[in-house]
């Protein structure tokens, strides 16, 4: 399944709207790369209010373009971790260590906003 | 005169009452005659019954009145239930009736002991006007025993269903009390925690903060544990979820009041404590809280 990638000025969003397949995540983590690339963005948000399972490789992969994208000079920001879901990842272990997380899309773009400022 | 009856034989009857809780067959022809006999002398046998409940000293929560018209209605809905093999509204009638008395302090024995009187009270009338022909009171008996002690069994397993529903509820009720997640400035929450935390409070807990997070929008959350006399290496990790659980729900937590003990087990059990931000006291967390929202708090003199 696609996931969407919007821009919205400086930043991209995307939106993963149902549970997607190992080869959809690896999927999204290309693309998300290309579009920083193309785009020169300065920030990713990734929203998974519609997820309510989190399985270790959407996990690690997460944590995995959130690393390529902050070798790009972006940031990436988590927003929208619904509280059954993050209650689950932290039983089994699954911290998305050193992965900016936000509530939603307004904290998430205040975060990328904030952090862009900061290194102008 | 010669009548043509056609009794079922016992062991038919008797399939009758072994089927599911739902529905089973109609009255049979003995069993016509006996709810017939059961209506007829409604009015004796339930002030037999009455009283011999009085003499038992059960339902002693409850006036004579009452238990007169509480008596009635299982009286009622006894013979129904007979009549049509039906358990359905017996087991409403069930749970209405001990919603009703479990406040008053009825207890399950009373409810037990009250069906089971009732049992005896119409099985004595059913030997008193049998008596003369013994093979048909055993054919009587064999039609009413079975239903009689699915009756039972429906009353009292109602009204214990119905009392350990009221128990969850009020441990719930108990438990989110206990543990109160309050929003003291905007984005900013507290959780102060008092007395023994088991696992099952610390999950109960998690969930609640959770909850209050994402409904407040919390970025910064104080988590006062000064209230908290011990806690053992699980509990300690309960907590380490609860922060990191937060941090997903991109909220910053605080943690204020760890007691030298509580110290002390964090650190053997080898938490990372980078990943903890701890404060001494409430009052420096809500301070460090502020300034992470971008408060600063001047008194009056001060700021004008």
């Amino acid at each position: 399944m696609e996931v969407p990638i919007l821009k919205q000025g400086d930043f991209l969003i995307a939106t993963i709207q149902a549970a997607l397949t190992d080869a959809d995540l690896l999927h999204l983590r290309t693309a998300l790369l290309q579009q920083v690339v193309r785009r020169r963005s300065r920030g990713v948000i990734v929203d998974v209010t519609s997820l309510d399972v989190m399985d270790s490789f959407a996990s690690r992969t997460l944590r995995e373009i959130a690393q390529m994208i902050h070798l790009r000079g972006a940031e990436m920001v988590i927003v929208g971790i619904q509280p059954e879901v993050a209650f689950a990842m932290v039983q089994l272990g699954l911290k998305l260590e050193h992965v900016a997380t936000a509530l939603d899309l307004e904290e998430g773009l205040a975060h990328l906003k904030q952090k862009s400022e900061s290194t102008l | 005169m010669a009548r043509i009856e056609t009794e079922p034989s016992s062991t038919q009857v008797a399939e009758e009452y072994s089927g599911s809780v739902e529905h089973v067959k109609p009255a049979s022809f003995l069993l016509r005659e006996l709810v017939a006999h059961l209506r007829d002398n409604r009015t004796q046998l339930r002030e037999e019954w009455a009283r011999r409940i009085t003499e038992a000293k059960l339902l002693t929560a409850m006036t004579k009145d009452e238990i007169f018209a509480e008596a009635t209605s299982v009286y009622d809905n006894y013979v129904e239930a007979l009549e049509t093999g039906t358990f359905e509204a017996l087991q409403a009638y069930a749970r209405n009736l001990s919603e009703r008395i479990i406040p008053r302090g009825v207890e399950t024995r009373e409810v037990v002991g009250i069906v089971l009187l009732l049992r005896d009270v119409l099985a004595r009338s059913l030997f008193a006007k049998y008596q003369a022909d013994f093979t048909k009171l055993n054919r009587i008996l064999d039609a009413y025993e079975p239903a009689a002690n699915r009756i039972a069994n429906t009353v009292a397993v109602g009204f214990v269903q119905e009392r350990e529903r009221i128990i969850r509820e009020q441990q719930e009720a108990i438990l989110e009390l206990s543990t109160p997640v309050l929003q003291v400035r905007e984005r900013l929450l507290i959780l102060p925690i008092i007395g023994v935390i088991d696992p099952q409070r610390a999950r109960q807990l998690t969930e609640q903060l959770l909850r209050g997070i994402r409904m407040n929008r919390a970025k910064v959350v104080v988590i006062d544990i000064t209230g908290v006399a011990a806690m053992d290496a699980t509990v300690a990790n309960h907590l380490v979820q609860t922060v990191e659980a937060s941090r997903l729900l991109g909220a910053t937590v605080i943690v204020t009041g760890l007691s030298p003990e509580i110290a002390q087990t964090i650190v053997n059990i080898g938490v990372d404590l980078g990943k903890m931000n701890t404060v001494g006291d409430l009052q420096g967390g809500i301070e460090q809280a502020e300034h992470l929202l971008g408060y600063k708090v001047v008194p009056f003199a001060e700021a004008s």
